[in-house]
């Protein structure tokens, strides 16, 4: 069937802002489906909240709103543009929730406009778990069996039916608390009577237990003409239980027969079919291992995050697939671009193993429970490609940038036998290292297997790792040991470590019994057909198929690896300008990254793609075979960074800002004598290794202190100290793990906070524009609300701040981009941090000036100069909108976090708020965070003493807009002083009610609590703060930011109407 | 111990022995199906030549006997990237390793399999040699594996006598070239009473049993060599008796009906062809095991008209027979490996033998 004719203008709803559960893949998808319906002459307007996308780009869309993801803000656009379909699948759970909203208001119908690619009725049958469950149970599709039941009668009966044993989930209670898994009617009632206590509503659900069941996924496409195809499946190594988002996944699955994959295969075609999608859908099935019997786990009919990883698995666009689909092409009309010769309507075939690992955020939330569950947690992810599992998991491991690089890289040496036999029992990100370690241990894998169900071949293959590791500690280091283990993909660091030579060694030997990586192609096909796409991955001991080019100069672009908090996809987007733009300037561009939900993996935005990880090794291996002319690493973020010294020692020119300027801006002590020679002044400060330097540091400035480690993103492991004792834990935290660089001391000046980014050709400067932060210094600057143009600062401040940003950018050196963070203290600017590299705020700055700063940057480092590319030197001028980027965090997702803000990042991603009214610009950034208000009118404040003066105009003005307000004793007293109304609460512990039990009524709308500085002790706030997000109330902990919400309330309450922008006319 | 493949162009592959340690010489072709190993290797069609598995890691859920698609292993080789040493799945009752042995099958293991492919895909299917002989001399082999010719392949898998699946349903006599299991099984689990008989059945004893239908398998080799078959299948066109065939039993009927059939560059194997039927434009995907397709070009309108097309490269991927109730397809059905998406192909020849036995 060709394309629909009637198809003129689609509206395209992105995802929103990065949070947990809901990443860059959909920034991946919206924009290869935008670009896919661009390619039709499709007119595409795009909608989504997060500035820091691809996809809100106007070179991606023809009109972009970045506005909040709200019913209202839709029909205003709806009603502009006059868009004659909605594609509604391309932007997550939240853009899918969204048009289902604004389809069940006869909105849609009321303005003849038609979703395309699949039904509202399709999304009902697949999301209402009512309907859901008698679809399946129409064609015969087996569900865990499951009852809703209000009394241990009947939750008895159900269970004796379904057989033990159950899991019991309470409806409404905190994290799933009062639940469990019964194995017997005995168990069952204990649990049952406690979770009935428990529920809000008296209910829990009785549930067949099928944990430890093998989960298997299935990506499936149908056409109109109902034509399906898998286009991959997927193991996850985890068994049910663990979300697949955290687990670690292989594709194509390892342990089925054909039988059970041919099984699971016609299900997910047979469901797909039923539900009438046209697109895109992703199947999730619980396997028992004991027999042939499974369960319908969940259907998304929607590109997920399962389905991009399937894309960059196999090479196989679906969201590009899906987009042609949803305009009215079949399956068999759309070429596969790989090769150019077959058609979308061939399954691929992959002649290789897929690893994805999660990345999980522990290492930022320190004082969260590691255990994994049902709930996913993980930031982002990575995924490598090999041609056997040990490789590929070898791979991904040494993606992962959180300090790993084998099965040895967490010691669980000092537990006993039994302990870690208990460990294992946890399930936990480090469950792999543990069956390691239970191997070397030689614990009998059947016993680990029974403990963790994970599949023995899994286990088995962990094995053939840890038997490579007492090889080459025991072993001469023969050439057929050294090519087995770099089949396996051992990093010559670690083959140096167990082998007791240096890594340079193990590089000699390789070199002298030619041990070399070659690349092989993702072709979709298992070779079958030719394929031109160079979309590599390499291997030890096969021939080498890339294909060499010299035609054109080539650059290579770092990628920034795995989205994490501090890196998100903000890095991305550069890595992806800067390509576009080497591209347009005639260079062959090949980038190397590890992130299968990015943009910059997508298999046509470089000319070559290799799929890597980000380590000096793995880099060197294409460096040696491409011969690159230079590397750029401004942009990728603190990943490409670090590569930096091992791309010079490979020859391999830096292009842009020099590897020494950017040390300089880290340097501590070289860094202070540039800013003595510029005169610029900065909090004072001491690098320190000890506890004991520290302590003498804090005493000498003051506190409070500020302690971080250098060379980190995100403000890691940075803290604000305001007693010795917080200085002893904070350096007891940072050296948890080894620091090859001084840990900094800095005296904390609690000023506003300033940020600049700017654009340097060696002698101009470009400034697209100042932005400030609500939230005073001392929250992280990704954590911190930031308006552009600042709005408070005085013209000789503003000078200044461009005299400092113009003298810190030549005397670093700097040919690209740079990032300054100052602080206007006592009207005095201070220098906080310069970064001689792209930032977070590019992407989003760039779109509000409608300056493209990446392309100017990359134009910069190939040697033009600011005047050529028709920009006058210096800040630029003022935009006419205020456009405000609100930090959105994942808080709910990880239990046990504290979410007070402080100096070390939190936030996992942001939205805009863009108008030309300050206030609306507030409201639309706080109403694309989600924090929509009012609700019930109620709000708890709890203040530490040093804000509760500064809280009282905020309680005035909550108040006046008719809000209640319950505040604890303290707060309260002060409060009342001051003519507020305010309701007295006892704290938890005291008599009920206390503000916990206030809270658990779900009727409050907003905590505002504002923690002392450095470590917490008391764990009322803390509790108070994470009762509130785990049940849904938004919790500020900054009064800055609580002044910013009640101002755009008191706007949004005057003013009724909502204005829109389209950012592609800036 | 060692091993080697020499491919009749001279190129060789070095790797390790598994199965057995004789030498072969066989026609090289590759599969690209994920799963379903021990299908493949069960399926009669590959008599007479080496498979290649392009998917790397083999023997992962070991061997269940109960898969088999036949009684034995039929291939020449096996050529793999890697054997699991451990494999695990509920079912499994042996591992690959010994299943080869058992079989006398020999093999490689550790060879670039994707060159490998690539090689054949170029230079198109070709002749080549397993050897542990270390001290091999080319110039006496090459003339040795480029002489190799497919050749009596049928006869050596077909069945030696006739056997009978009992059913209360229609009567089928299914014609074994090599038989995959799964085709009278799926015709048994509809019901039928499935007689097999021996390829060389004469077409008067089969029409003699008065059956309501004729099925003709799938097998091995150039359907040309096939003369005698042929011969019989022309008896049973004009029998009027509704008939359904798949792969060779497709090209042989197209060679029964005066239309031709041509040796492809590197053939169609593996478990994700997609199909397209052509009056309902509908695409199904499709397993697939041939080195031979039957030429549209030589078909006479008036005989058979083509009924699916493969969409990748367009050959002809089924007939339908005018005037008669016969339909052929060059694709695999009966599944095993691969998918299960055109399984309603038996359900058609059920309906056709239904509406002849209402005619009567």
């Amino acid at each position: 069937m060709p394309k629909n004719p009637n198809i003129k203008k689609v509206l395209v709803i992105g995802s929103g802002p990065i949070v947990i559960g809901q990443a860059a893949e959909f920034d991946y998808a919206g924009t290869q489906a935008c670009r896919s319906l661009k390619e039709e002459g499709i007119e595409v307007v795009l909608v989504n909240s997060n500035p820091a996308t691809i996809m809100t780009d106007k070179d991606i869309a023809d009109e972009v709103y970045i506005e909040p993801l709200t019913v209202k803000a839709l029909e205003q656009i709806i009603l502009k543009e006059k868009p004659d379909s909605i594609l509604p699948t391309l932007g997550g759970q939240a853009g899918l929730n969204l048009a289902m909203e604004i389809a069940e208001t006869g909105f849609l119908e009321e303005h003849n406009v038609k979703l395309i690619g699949t039904t509202a009725l399709t999304i009902k049958k697949a999301e209402d778990r009512l309907m859901f469950k008698e679809t399946m149970e129409k064609i015969g599709e087996p569900c865990a069996a499951s009852l809703v039941v209000n009394d241990v009668e009947s939750g008895e009966a159900f269970a004796a039916k379904i057989g033990y044993p159950v899991v019991l989930r309470p409806a409404y209670t905190l994290g799933g608390s009062g639940g469990g898994i019964a194995h017997n009617v005995t168990e069952l009632r204990e649990i049952l009577e406690n979770g009935l206590r428990l529920s809000r509503v008296g209910e829990v659900l009785v549930e067949r237990c099928i944990a430890g069941w093998k989960e298997i996924e299935y990506e499936v496409m149908r056409d109109s003409n109902g034509n399906c195809i898998t286009v991959c499946n997927m193991e996850n190594i985890d068994p049910v239980g663990v979300h697949t988002g955290d687990s670690i996944v292989v594709a194509p699955s390892q342990t089925l027969s054909d039988k059970e994959y041919q099984m699971l295969r016609t299900s997910a075609l047979n469901i797909i079919d039923e539900l009438g999608i046209t697109g895109g859908c992703n199947v999730q099935y619980a396997l028992n291992p004991d027999s042939f019997e499974y369960c319908v786990i969940e259907v998304n009919p929607r590109v997920s995050r399962s389905s991009a990883l399937a894309s960059k698995a196999t090479g196989y666009p679906i969201a590009k697939v899906a987009a042609k689909i949803a305009l009215g092409y079949t399956l068999d009309e759309i070429k596969n671009a790989i090769t150019g010769k077959t058609y979308a309507s061939f399954e691929p075939a992959l002649d290789y193993c897929v690893v994805k690992i999660p990345r999980l955020p522990f290492d930022k939330f320190i004082s969260a429970k590691r255990t994994l569950t049902t709930q996913m947690k993980a930031t982002g992810e990575v995924m490598s490609i090999a041609n056997n599992f040990e490789g590929g998991l070898m791979k991904a491991i040494r993606s992962l940038e959180q300090h790993v690089d084998s099965l040895m890289s967490y010691d669980f040496t000092k537990l006993t036998d039994e302990e870690l036999l208990e460990e294992l029992a946890i399930v936990d990100d480090r469950r792999i290292w543990k069956i390691a370690e239970g191997l070397r241990r030689n614990i009998p894998a059947e016993k680990m297997h029974d403990i963790t169900k994970i599949d023995l071949w899994f286990i088995d293959k962990l094995k053939i790792i840890v038997e490579m590791e007492n090889s080459l500690k025991n072993e001469p280091l023969t050439e057929e040991l050294l090519k087995e283990a770099k089949r396996i993909e051992f990093p010559d660091n670690v083959i140096a470590q167990l082998t007791g030579k240096t890594e340079k060694e193990i590089k000699e030997l390789r070199d002298k019994y030619d041990i070399h990586a070659a690349f092989k192609m993702v072709d979709t096909c298992a070779a079958e057909f030719e394929a031109t796409t160079p979309y590599y991955y390499s291997v030890f001991g096969s021939e080498n198929e890339a294909v060499k080019t010299n035609d054109k100069k080539k650059v290579l672009v770092l990628g920034s690896g795995p989205i994490r908090i501090g890196q998100g996809i903000e890095f991305d987007f550069c890595s992806v300008h800067c390509t576009w733009s080497f591209k347009e300037q005639g260079y062959e561009t090949i980038i190397i990254n590890n992130n299968p939900e990015t943009v910059s993996t997508d298999f046509d935005i470089a000319d070559k793609l290799y799929f890597e990880p980000l380590t000096p090794e793995d880099v060197q291996n294409v460096v040696d075979f491409e011969k690159p002319d230079g590397a750029v690493v401004q942009f990728g973020g603190q990943t490409a960074i670090k590569l930096t010294e091992a791309l010079m020692k490979m020859g391999v020119p830096i292009l842009g800002t020099s590897a020494e300027d950017v040390d300089a801006a880290e340097d501590r002590e070289l860094f202070d004598e540039i800013l003595e020679k510029c005169e610029i002044p900065r909090a004072k400060g001491q690098t320190v290794f000890t506890v004991e330097e520290a302590l003498k540091a804090a005493n000498e400035l003051g506190y409070p202190v500020l302690v971080r480690p250098s060379y980190v993103l995100g403000g890691q492991g940075m803290q604000i100290a305001v007693s010795d004792e917080d200085v002893v834990e904070f350096m007891n935290i940072i050296n948890r793990i080894k620091q090859d660089h001084p840990i900094l001391v800095d005296k904390y000046l609690m000023g506003k906070e300033i940020e600049v980014d700017a654009v340097c050709d060696g002698e101009n400067i470009l400034i697209p524009g100042i932005m400030e932060h609500i939230e005073r210094a001392g929250i992280h600057s990704g954590d911190s609300i930031s308006v552009y143009p600042a709005k408070s600062l005085t013209p000789r401040i503003t000078d200044m701040i461009v005299d400092y940003t113009a003298k810190l950018a030549r005397s670093l050196h700097v040919k690209g981009l740079i990032n300054i963070q100052f602080i206007v203290y006592n009207d005095q600017v201070y220098v906080i941090e310069v970064n001689p590299r792209s930032s977070r705020t590019v992407p989003y700055i760039s779109k509000v000036t409608g300056i493209p700063i990446v392309k100017l940057a990359t134009k910069v480092i190939t040697g033009s100069k600011i005047t050529d590319m028709g920009y006058e030197p210096g800040l630029q001028k003022k935009s006419d909108y205020y456009a405000i980027k609100m930090p959105v965090f994942s808080f709910e997702k990880i239990r046990g976090a504290d979410i007070s803000l402080g100096p070390e990042m939190k936030s996992t991603g942001e939205c805009l708020g863009i108008s030309k009214d300050f206030d609306e610009a507030l409201y639309k950034a706080f109403q694309g965070a989600g924090i929509c208000l009012p609700k019930h009118k109620q709000i708890i404040m709890t203040l530490c003493d040093a804000d509760k003066e500064d809280g009282v105009d905020i309680a005035q003005r909550f108040e006046a807009l008719g809000y209640k307000i319950y505040a604890s004793r303290g707060t309260a007293k002060v409060l009342k002083e001051h003519g507020v109304h305010a309701i007295q609460v006892n704290k938890i512990g005291q008599e009920a009610p206390t503000l916990l039990d206030l809270i658990l009524e779900h009727k409050i709308d907003l905590v505002i609590d504002t923690p002392e500085n450095g470590i917490e002790r008391a764990r009322d706030g803390f509790l108070i703060r994470r009762y509130a997000i785990e049940t849904g109330v938004h919790c500020l902990t900054s009064l800055d930011t609580a002044h910013a919400l009640i101002s755009s309330l008191e706007h949004a309450f005057n003013n009724k109407d909502l204005s829109i922008v389209d950012i592609a006319e800036i | 111990m060692k091993a080697f493949l020499i491919l009749e162009d001279g190129t060789v592959f070095s790797g390790t022995s598994i199965g057995a340690e004789r030498e072969v010489i066989s026609e090289i072709v590759f599969n690209t199906s994920m799963t379903g190993y021990l299908e493949v290797l069960t399926d009669p069609s590959y008599a007479g030549q080496a498979v290649t598995m392009t998917y790397p890691l083999i023997g992962n859920y070991g061997i269940c006997y109960k898969d088999m698609e036949s009684l034995k292993a039929w291939p020449d080789g096996f050529i793999v990237r890697e054997l699991s040493r451990m494999p695990s799945n509920f079912r499994c009752e042996d591992t690959i390793q010994k299943f080869l042995v058992d079989n006398n099958i020999p093999g490689i293991a550790g060879i670039d399999t994707r060159a490998l492919a690539k090689i054949l895909r170029e230079k198109g299917t070709m002749n080549g040699m397993i050897t542990t002989n270390e001290n091999y001399n080319l110039e006496e082999v090459l003339p040795k594996i480029k002489e190799y010719t497919v050749s009596g392949v049928v006869k050596k898998v077909t069945c030696k006598e006739k056997s009978v699946l009992n059913g209360d349903g229609f009567k089928v006599a299914l014609l074994d070239f090599g038989a995959k299991k799964n085709i009278a099984r799926s015709l048994n689990n509809r019901g039928c009473e499935v007689t097999i008989y021996p390829a060389e059945t004469k077409a008067e004893e089969i029409l003699a049993s008065n059956p309501d239908g004729i099925m003709l398998s799938n097998g091995p080799g150039d359907p040309k060599e096939c003369t005698e078959i042929i011969e019989e299948l022309k008896k049973l066109y004009v029998s009027d008796v509704p008939m359904f065939a798949i792969c060779l039993g497709h090209q042989l009927m197209a060679l029964a009906t005066g239309a031709d059939t041509h040796k492809l560059k590197y053939g169609h194997r593996g478990a994700n062809h997609p199909v397209k039927d052509l009056k309902t434009g509908r695409v199904y995907i499709s397993s697939q095991n041939h080195g031979y397709v039957v030429d549209e070009t030589t078909l006479d309108p008036n005989v058979a008209k083509p009924a699916f097309e493969n969409v990748n490269d367009k050959t002809n991927e089924g007939l339908e027979y005018v005037g008669k109730n016969i339909f052929t397809v060059q694709f695999h059905p009966e599944a095993c490996a691969g998918p299960q998406d055109t399984a309603y192909l038996f359900d058609r020849f059920i309906d056709m033998m239904k509406m002849k036995k209402e005619e009567q």
